[in-house]
């Protein structure tokens, strides 16, 4: 492959390749790497995005530890908990026709409607019962995102450790963890999720994770290992091996660090496939149960209401799409980041300006 | 390998549900009198007395069973055979994603190739934005908005069906944009394809609104006459280019046949079709076409013959689709229906009187109906995947040093991309859809619970919320033998379409 896809130098592709190297000049490849996904604008603004989503959800409801009956509980700075209930706030907050529990929060400014910018009391409105809609939702993104890190931590690590002793080692261990890997791949993941979910749903969120985390790792390990396959029979592998190494210092130092570029793209992948899963899972009742709260489960249990209170069917859903959104692209900057035959965008502009530097030059 | 893959998979799943259920759970709290009768004759008829590893095998042995006559797939917890319901459920299924599946493939690959032709360009911006959003959108979230919005809100819309003039304006400017967006090319071509392109739609949908078209749709001649035009040029388009003569006279003479065909095929469409009326159809269009670049063509016929093929094919379908539109009235109308045609639950309406369902025409209109939510949810879902996958696939390909070459010996651009450069890019796209094919159920489970279908999805739920294990394994090994079949399929299929991989073996 990499012969085919050598280019010749010729014209343009010379004068693109001497603005790359004009770029990369005295750089090391961790360097080049970052600064090509700090260049990739989507990937960038999608970080910062996700890391507020973060911080205000964790910041906002705060943190519980330990079991449901006694949890240590972080307070947040929001003045609501899940299990506040307060309908006398969810009748204030009622709108003009009759229906409870609008929200509070207003952005649009007074020259546009009267009332001028506000939080309110409930500024995502309250659920039927009168409960703050806002605290069940950042309880619920809490969750989600609880799920999505610890699926996407497990499934990196074992398909990360499986894909590289496979791919390393070859032979008869990499066909009998290879006819593994084909099993897992069978069951489709929501099937394991829906019986694992529907049994241990109940036990709370980082239980079902890690019991999910467990089949998420298939895909990952399949990229590794062809990336161990082809990196293995590199020469530098050789030089080491000549020179004395041990298979661990020869995975750990020489090849891991080769194919990191790969992990992190699949593992993005993997928290977007993650947060999309739980919440399907808790959507169809096999996943996080009430009186719990995710995602999944404020959609589905508010779907019926859309026509009436829409907000309840709106927030959920908004978050979801934004944390998948933002793990999406920062996946894409990533891997145009770390693919070395990603090259940037040269504009009319660059080349004219790299004409002008050969040719000074000539 | 195969069957010790779908052994071990089924063996796992097996004690997997089986160590995660509890069909005694529900008699935790039962008063009832003949409780521990009731728990023993569970324990007997599930044989829970037997660790789940063992019962596995005898399980398995009615499988095997299968090899010489006598499948048996076991009794469901109600004592009904799973190989019955299955049988019920997969035509379902079937029914549910295999529209989309084509609708996402075709739109999905043609969208995605357009943007890697025109890599960084606005229309690639926009659409690798659109095909993120897409990606991360939850199915299930997707569904109820289009619950709402297209099914209950267009119900209402209905009744009266007449659009405003800033409906008609801004639908009118967005076509403009996409349609610019498609062509492309400098600032005055981009401007004039909008605002032609405005003012087509805004044409249309001002017809559309007058005419109260919704409420008696049909595409009439002139209709059928313009797509088919269409479906001409693009096939032309493909295949030769507009620069060959006899490419034109081929597709277009097809095209006019068919319109000519029009009132002629109506014949062939009585009230008492059934599906071998419009497989006729099909296959007398497609002769004609055939025939027309057969009779244009002296050298090269092959090629001329399939403009003509190709054009008639999907010049047919406007004519096939306006005979199901001119039952939409009455089916409209009648009481099962009662004015609010589109939908949100079920794979058909029970109400319909049993004439209206011994017809054809009117049954199927029915299952389009019922159709359209769950195939424009996971057509937006799959789509995105596609996008992606042909914009990769293309981009990569006309990196390859054979494009060089084709470009430096002169081939027109159209040749270079759609010869050479897309036929490549099919290769890799072969495996996705093969696996992706496979992959279906997963994303089914989902739909058919948001639109209450009763296919496979739904046998599943029911599986799991009931303890059924038997259910659950019949279930599971049909998804289980698709997967590992579409593997083998994917394999053999890319030795045919790509020769290199058989001279390597």
């Amino acid at each position: 492959m990499s012969d085919v896809n050598q280019r010749s130098e010729s014209g343009a592709d010379k004068n693109e390749n001497e603005i790359a190297s004009r770029e990369t000049a005295g750089l090391s490849q961790r360097q080049i790497i970052l600064r090509r996904f700090v260049r990739h604008k989507a990937a960038m603004v999608s970080l910062f995005v996700l890391i507020f989503i973060i911080l205000f959800v964790l910041s906002a409801s705060g943190l519980r530890f330990g079991s449901r009956q006694d949890p240590y509980i972080v307070p947040g700075w929001w003045r609501y908990s899940i299990t506040d209930i307060d309908p006398e706030g969810a009748i204030a907050a009622s709108c003009n026709n009759g229906v409870t529990g609008c929200p509070t929060l207003d952005i649009s400014p007074t020259f546009i409607d009267g009332d001028g910018m506000r939080i309110g009391d409930h500024p995502l409105g309250t659920d039927i019962i009168g409960t703050d809609y806002f605290a069940l939702v950042m309880r619920g993104a809490q969750q989600s995102l609880t799920v999505m890190f610890i699926v996407g931590l497990l499934g990196v690590t074992i398909g990360t450790t499986i894909g590289a002793i496979a791919g390393y080692f070859g032979g008869i261990v990499d066909a009998v963890l290879m006819r593994v890997t084909d099993m897992f791949l069978v069951t489709p993941t929501i099937v394991v999720g829906a019986v694992i979910g529907f049994r241990f749903g109940t036990f709370g969120v980082i239980p079902l994770a890690f019991l999910l985390g467990f089949f998420a790792w298939m895909g990952l390990a399949r990229f590794v290992r062809t990336e161990f396959l082809t990196l293995r029979e590199r020469e530098f592998v050789d030089a080491a091996r000549v020179a004395g190494a041990s298979d661990r210092r020869i995975i750990f130092k020489h090849i891991l660090p080769n194919a990191i570029g790969i992990i992190i793209v699949a593992g993005t992948l993997l928290l977007s496939g993650a947060i999309l899963a739980e919440t399907a899972l808790s959507y169809l009742g096999f996943g996080v149960k009430s009186p719990d709260v995710s995602l999944g489960l404020l959609i589905s249990e508010y779907q019926d209401s859309f026509g009436i209170s829409p907000w309840l069917f709106w927030w959920p859903g908004a978050l979801i799409v934004s944390i998948a959104l933002c793990v999406n692209f920062i996946g894409d900057g990533l891997r145009d980041a770390f693919d070395p035959r990603q090259r940037r965008h040269v504009s009319a502009k660059d080349r004219s300006n790299a004409q002008e530097l050969s040719s000074e030059r000539d | 390998m195969m069957l010790v893959i779908i052994f071990g998979a089924s063996f796992l799943a097996y004690n997997l549900q089986a160590y995660s259920s509890d069909p005694l759970s529900e008699f935790g709290e039962s008063t009832a009198e003949n409780r521990d009768y009731l728990i023993a004759k569970t324990i007997r008829d599930l044989q829970l007395n037997v660790p789940p590893p063992v019962r596995y095998f005898s399980w398995l042995r009615g499988i095997v069973a299968g090899l010489w006559g006598n499948f048996d797939m076991g009794l469901t917890r109600f004592d009904v055979p799973v190989t019955e319901l299955l049988a019920q459920a997969i035509p379902v299924t079937i029914k549910l994603v295999i529209t989309s599946t084509f609708l996402a493939i075709i739109f999905g690959i043609s969208i995605g190739m357009i943007t890697a032709i025109r890599q960084y360009s606005r229309f690639d911006y926009v659409i690798t934005f659109v095909s993120f959003l897409l990606f991360s959108l939850p199915i299930f979230w997707v569904a109820v908005l289009l619950k709402e919005f297209m099914a209950i809100q267009f119900n209402d819309f209905l009744v009266e069906p007449q659009f405003s003039r800033t409906t008609i304006s801004v639908v009118a400017l967005v076509f403009g944009l996409i349609m610019a967006g498609f062509v492309g090319g400098s600032k005055s071509r981009f401007l004039s394809v909008m605002a032609g392109g405005a003012v087509f739609a805004a044409a249309v949908l001002s017809y559309v609104s007058l005419t109260r078209w919704f409420l008696e749709p049909s595409l009439g001649i002139f209709g059928v006459s313009f797509l088919a035009l269409c479906s001409a040029a693009i096939v032309i388009q493909l295949i030769t280019g507009v620069e060959d003569k006899r490419g034109l006279t081929a597709g277009f003479g097809t095209a006019v046949a068919v319109a000519l065909l029009y009132f002629p095929l109506q014949a062939l469409m009585p009230a008492s079709a059934n599906f071998l009326n419009v497989l006729t159809v099909f296959v007398a269009t497609i002769s004609v076409g055939t025939l027309i670049g057969y009779m244009v063509s002296s050298i090269d016929r092959r090629v001329y013959m399939r403009i003509g093929l190709f054009t008639a094919l999907l010049a047919t379908f406007p004519v096939v689709i306006d005979r199901f539109m001119a039952e939409f009235a009455g089916y409209m109308n009648s009481d099962a229906v009662r004015g609010r045609p589109i939908p949100t639950l079920g794979q058909a309406n029970d109400l319909l009187a049993t004439e209206q369902l011994e017809n054809f025409w009117v049954s199927g209109l029915d299952t389009a109906l019922h159709l359209i939510l769950p195939t424009i949810a996971l057509t937006l879902i799959s789509f995105a995947g596609y996008v992606r996958f042909a914009r990769g696939s293309l981009l990569e390909v006309l990196n390859m040093d054979y494009i060089r070459t084709a470009r430096a010996k002169g081939l027109s651009e159209r040749t270079v991309i759609v010869r050479h450069g897309m036929r490549n890019a099919m290769l890799p796209l072969t495996t996705i859809l093969v696996n992706d094919f496979a992959g279906l159920l997963g994303g089914a489970i989902i739909t058919e619970g948001v639109f209450a279908w009763k296919g496979m999805g739904q046998l599943f739920n029911d599986s799991i919320i009931n303890y059924d294990l038997n259910l659950f394994m019949g279930v599971f090994i049909i998804t289980a033998l698709l997967t590992v079949l579409a593997n083998l399929v994917a394999d053999l299929l890319y030795g045919v379409v790509d020769p290199r991989i058989r001279i390597r073996k």
